[in-house]
């Protein structure tokens, strides 16, 4: 039998049916559904007739639209628009007989936080969402990835999908990393090194010893933002801390079918000889904490370094960069830690987990926002929020002067009142840093948590390492 | 979903690299439940300004290039959300084609599902094109997918690379649900045999 990659292997387990020319039809395991991109899928089937093929593999949550603030549960505390997405949610998924968790479950939370946390999620499967961030459940050894609404509708109606494969490509991040330096800066540093469209038409394999090292929340974190580098979907192959954390989640399998899907699950990985199309190697010890200049998750740069000149560029990215200075409102040659912040945003999908909630509250403990900032702690899931209340990281935050809310997208798509004014500066651990992502000329720098906790403290992008 | 065979019309330029879905369509439009009416607010925040006046110097309000159906567009086109809002709002405002050196891939498959064509070139055919499209309205561009080529206004042509299953599905105007379900028996039994191999899922 010829040598695999992990993707190549999820791959031919799910081929239904494959053309002459290659065009496949893939089967689904696991469909997550939210209420931006679900509507019109749902009017879809019922236009045509059509049934949820398999609504015990389909799973809701409502999460891109929801106030975090309390009394959400009823509708008049939400814009008119955004509670007939959530109603429209609630009803599909009453209709169409699909799991589901609304506004008031505590299990409610961002769609790819909750399906891991209720063990939706697990190693080999195929999982896709109307949203491009599906990618982050490739930290298990999933092939996860985002789709539009027409393929939700597609999956809907047939539980499959139709896909040509991807090419393989290995990112290996070898060795140690340095203190202070975490699973986000990683995967900045990847998308810095090989830009937003350097991977595109790929599904990438994140290895080595440094990714060996995170945690389940790290790889997580790493896998969630495959996609801002362009590449279909991240992959991490499954191991002993994959099978912890999966053991005992409300979906995951029990006896001795638990016993049979880790025998599978440990044959889940690359073999030694496998093809690759493309091979990216990364030091670990050569990463820095980092921080996004510009208005493109590639603008990356280590926090020790200042603003770029548009003339350090080639092709277009020489006038992307001089717009984006522009936008940003920075001078080329500013030294990054001089860059004053108006707010700080710790949440999402690729940093609303418990460990990141840790890792702000670190740097936090004892010390204060700095006077006249915004400083906004979202929690990834409501058990995500539950767990730090018990450990008391949410004190941690209160007493630092930190808002302490609800589960949701929250400002980092900012669909819900969480917004940036204009002109607005916020250090955010989210994943876009796109013009008017987080609000109308709002201004995003995209750190990981332990950064945004020391830019809240000092007022300023900061290196956490002198805070440590 | 409206076939795409052949078409001739005005190209806007967009050079810009990156361009990505949120500027296409911002967040604030993704709260509607149908897909219709996105057009107007096509690259809002690019197109007016906050009192929701038009921005003259933005190129799709510029005259020649009002009825633009095509975008010749910068690197990496259609990047960032995967909203298939970003198909909708330029089909609504009657874009049916966007050419450029790469696009982002959920981008790329959501335009077939909606009628639109991507077409990837390499830069010195887009730098050719980017420069036809800024003539304006008097050079009209042609696509025609049957013989998948671009021709300029003065009669280069380019040819381009499309996967042949979506091309016949555009071509034909397709609706690949309904191609799929034709499909169901091989689902039931990959179904089965799945409920085998991996009964936990």
């Amino acid at each position: 039998m010829s040598p695999k990659t992990l993707y190549d292997k999820i791959w031919d387990a799910h081929v239904v049916h494959e053309d002459a020319n290659g065009t496949c039809l893939l089967y689904i395991d696991r469909h997550l559904v939210h209420e931006v991109t679900s509507p019109q899928a749902f009017e879809g089937l019922r236009m045509a007739g059509r049934k949820v093929r398999a609504p015990d593999k389909t799973i809701a949550v409502p999460d891109h639209n929801v106030p975090t603030t309390a009394g959400r549960e009823d509708p008049k505390n939400m814009t008119e628009d955004s509670a007939i997405q959530v109603a429209a949610l609630d009803t599909n998924a009453k209709e169409f007989g699909i799991h589901y968790y609304p506004v008031s479950d505590i299990r409610q939370g961002i769609v790819h936080i909750v399906g891991p946390e209720q063990g939706w999620t697990l190693p080999g499967m195929t999982v896709v969402c109307g949203d491009s961030h599906t990618a982050t459940h490739g930290a298990f050894g999933a092939l996860a990835h985002g789709i539009g609404t027409s393929e939700v509708e597609h999956v809907l109606a047939t539980q499959t999908l139709i896909q040509k494969k991807s090419k393989n490509m290995k990112v290996e991040i070898t060795g140690k990393l340095r203190p202070g330096v975490t699973a986000k800066d990683i995967t900045l540093s990847v998308i810095g090194e090989t830009g937003t469209a350097g991977g595109t038409g790929y599904v990438i394999e994140y290895c080595g010893e440094a990714i060996r090292d995170l945690s389940m929340e790290g790889r997580m974190t790493v896998c969630n933002m495959a996609i801002e580098g362009g590449a279909r979907a991240g992959l991490i192959a499954p191991d002993e801390k994959t099978f912890e954390y999966v053991r005992g989640r409300p979906h995951a399998p029990k006896g001795a079918q638990w016993e049979a899907a880790l025998a599978w699950w440990k044959t889940l990985y690359s073999d030694d000889d496998a093809h690759w199309d493309k091979v990216v190697t990364i030091k670990g010890e050569d990463i820095a904490p980092v921080v996004t200049w510009g208005t493109s998750p590639e603008d990356v740069l280590p926090i020790t370094a200042a603003v770029p000149a548009p003339e350090d560029f080639e092709g277009g990215k020489v006038d992307a960069a001089r717009r984006s200075l522009d936008y940003m409102g920075l001078e080329p040659g500013q030294k990054l830690t001089d860059i004053e912040i108006d707010t700080v945003f710790i949440g999402s999908c690729t940093n609303g987990r418990i460990e990141d909630l840790r890792a702000a509250a670190e740097i936090l403990k004892g010390k204060k926002v700095k006077d006249g900032m915004r400083a906004m702690v979202v929690p990834g899931s409501g058990l995500v929020r539950a767990q730090a209340e018990e450990e008391g990281i949410a004190d941690i935050f209160k007493q630092a002067g930190f808002e302490w809310r609800l589960a949701g997208c929250s400002m980092c798509l900012a669909m819900n009142p969480d917004q940036l004014s204009e002109g607005e500066r916020c250090a955010s651990t989210s994943n876009r840093n796109f013009e008017g992502r987080q609000g109308y000329k709002g201004r995003t720098h995209l750190v990981s948590p332990a950064m945004a906790a020391a830019a809240a403290v000092t007022g300023k992008l900061t290196d956490v390492r002198d805070l440590m | 979903m409206d076939k795409f065979e052949k078409l001739t019309g005005i190209a806007a330029p967009m050079p810009l690299v990156n361009i990505d879905t949120d500027m296409i369509i911002p967040k604030v439009f993704l709260k509607t439940i149908k897909r219709s009416g996105l057009g107007v607010n096509l690259f809002d925040e690019m197109r007016y300004d906050r009192q929701g006046n038009e921005i003259e110097d933005f190129v799709l309000n510029q005259p020649q290039y009002r009825e633009a159906e095509i975008l010749v567009a910068g690197d990496n086109f259609g990047c960032g959300s995967s909203r298939e809002h970003a198909p909708w709002a330029l089909k609504d405002f009657g874009i049916k084609a966007v050419v450029s050196t790469s696009f982002a891939d959920i981008f790329y498959n959501n335009c077939f599902k909606n009628g639109i064509l991507p077409i990837v070139l390499p830069q010195d055919a887009v730098d050719v094109l980017m420069k036809d499209a800024e003539k304006g309205s008097n050079a009209r561009m042609t696509v025609d997918l049957e013989a998948q080529t671009v021709t300029t206004s003065d009669g280069e042509v380019f040819s381009f690379e499309v996967d042949s299953f979506k091309k016949h599905c555009l071509l034909n105007g397709l609706d690949d649900i309904g191609l799929s379900m034709e499909k169901a028996g091989s689902i039931d039994s990959f179904e089965q045999k799945a409920a085998q191999a991996r009964p936990w899922v």
